[in-house]
């Protein structure tokens, strides 16, 4: 959702939102996750700010990925003919009925394979929310193999739980995927 | 005397430094063909688009059923769209969406927009696909059907949502030599059921077998402008004479 809005306000013909959501793409891309989990758990608190692990993670990891699905669906939303958006406004829809009805149902089919990209790097990447205290997947291991030195079956374990996950996502996009390209000629 | 279904006055558009439209007044009285013909940049293509506000000229003012417009004032978000809603348009490429059968590229207008009953424009559009001779194939995506058919339903979803005007783009630019007839023969069909029809068009023979009135454009301005007899049949300007001759005998 996040990520829809902002590819929509850069879209927008109006500069100052275009180039509000110009900036929070650059900076979200142009700094490492790690460091933005960071600020958002240990340095918004110098600001009065205080978040407790769990949503520290929720919150950075959705900032993350939104910055990276925005540009996803911005460039699935530009790779629509634009003969459809002039289809769309010759039987009388408006803006947000030709984009809800015409161009996302298109669009999508354009970003569901990089979407669950994106998706299956965020599965993994959760593995850094183990540097803010949060118990996740890896954090649990390590917490495990710490008194027993059982490394090699303990990470592995995890390894393996971390790619049964992704096999589930990539089972789903190409469920999706096979659904959305039924009128697409093969 | 029939009521005139387009107005236009010196209307006017540029695309940068690039004067596409430099003044064309005409006017299409309800229930006839007009043709517009002339040479590739001609300014027929942005002259239709401009009766769509697909284009929205810099100035002139064009009545469009029963909404005038002055572009050389602002035009609010608002006006656009009900002047829009007067006419209905088929693309050169057809536009269809990809994503929807043909009967729901058809009713996705009248269903959405106007927001008219289900059984009802179902079974309107329905009849529209017998008339454009894909009863059948109602449930097929536009892929599975051939340029000419993928047309057709074009001309089907413009006229669903009962415009006073339908402007056709060069409606068989894009397609193959022997699909041309199927989709001139409907427009030619649709023409005595009294819509008001406006065609760019490379279709000689066609232009002067459908229209009621030809315009030939050139350079941005109407040239010529009369029935097909005068201005195909017997041309007073020495350019049309030379662009149907090159036309008509390009070799």
């Amino acid at each position: 959702m996040l990520a829809l809005a902002v590819a929509l306000a850069r879209l927008s013909s109006k500069l100052a939102v275009s180039n509000v959501a110009r900036f929070y793409i650059s900076i979200i891309r142009g700094t490492p996750l790690l460091v933005q989990l960071f600020i958002v758990f240990y340095a918004l608190p110098e600001f009065g700010v205080k978040i407790d692990p769990f949503p520290a993670a929720v919150i950075a990891f959705s900032l993350n990925v939104g910055g990276y699905a925005a540009e996803i669906i911005r460039s699935a939303i530009l790779s629509i003919p634009k003969g459809q958006w002039e289809a769309a406004e010759t039987i009388r829809m408006t803006y947000a009925t030709a984009l809800r009805r015409i161009i996302l149902p298109q669009a999508s089919r354009v970003a569901v394979p990089p979407l669950s990209n994106t998706l299956i790097s965020l599965v993994k990447d959760t593995s850094l929310a183990s540097t803010i205290l949060v118990t996740e997947l890896l954090r649990t291991a390590q917490v495990a193999a710490a008194p027993t030195f059982e490394f090699f079956a303990l990470y592995g374990t995890a390894a393996v739980y971390y790619r049964i996950i992704c096999l589930v996502l990539s089972f789903g996009q190409s469920r999706l995927e096979h659904r959305l390209e039924r009128y697409v000629a093969r | 005397m029939t009521e005139d279904r387009i107005v236009a006055q010196g209307v006017e558009k540029a695309f940068g430094e690039n004067e596409v439209l430099k003044g064309i007044s005409f006017t299409v009285p309800a229930g006839s063909a007009t043709t517009v013909i002339g040479p590739s940049d001609s300014g027929k293509t942005t002259l239709l688009r401009a009766l769509n506000a697909l284009d929205v000229p810099d100035s002139g003012v064009i009545r469009v059923g029963d909404v005038e417009l002055d572009f050389s004032q602002p035009v609010s978000k608002d006006q656009l769209l009900r002047y829009r809603a007067q006419s209905g348009m088929v693309f050169q490429s057809h536009n269809l969406f990809p994503h929807k059968t043909a009967l729901q590229n058809v009713t996705d207008g009248p269903l959405i927009v106007q927001k008219r009953p289900r059984d009802e424009v179902e079974t309107e559009a329905v009849e529209l696909l017998r008339k454009v001779g894909l009863a059948d194939k109602r449930d097929q995506y536009p892929y599975q059907l051939s340029g000419g058919q993928q047309q057709r339903v074009g001309i089907a979803r413009a006229v669903a949502l009962r415009p006073k005007v339908v402007l056709f783009d060069e409606p068989t630019s894009a397609l193959d030599p022997e699909l041309v007839g199927e989709v001139l023969s409907m427009i030619t069909d649709l023409a005595p059921e009294g819509w008001t029809m406006v065609i760019v068009t490379h279709e000689i023979q066609f232009a002067s077998q459908v229209s009621d009135q030809v315009l030939f454009i050139d350079g941005g301005v109407v040239l010529e402008k009369g029935p097909p007899a005068e201005v195909i049949g017997d041309p007073k300007e020495e350019r049309t004479r030379q662009f149907l001759d090159r036309i008509l005998h390009p070799i």
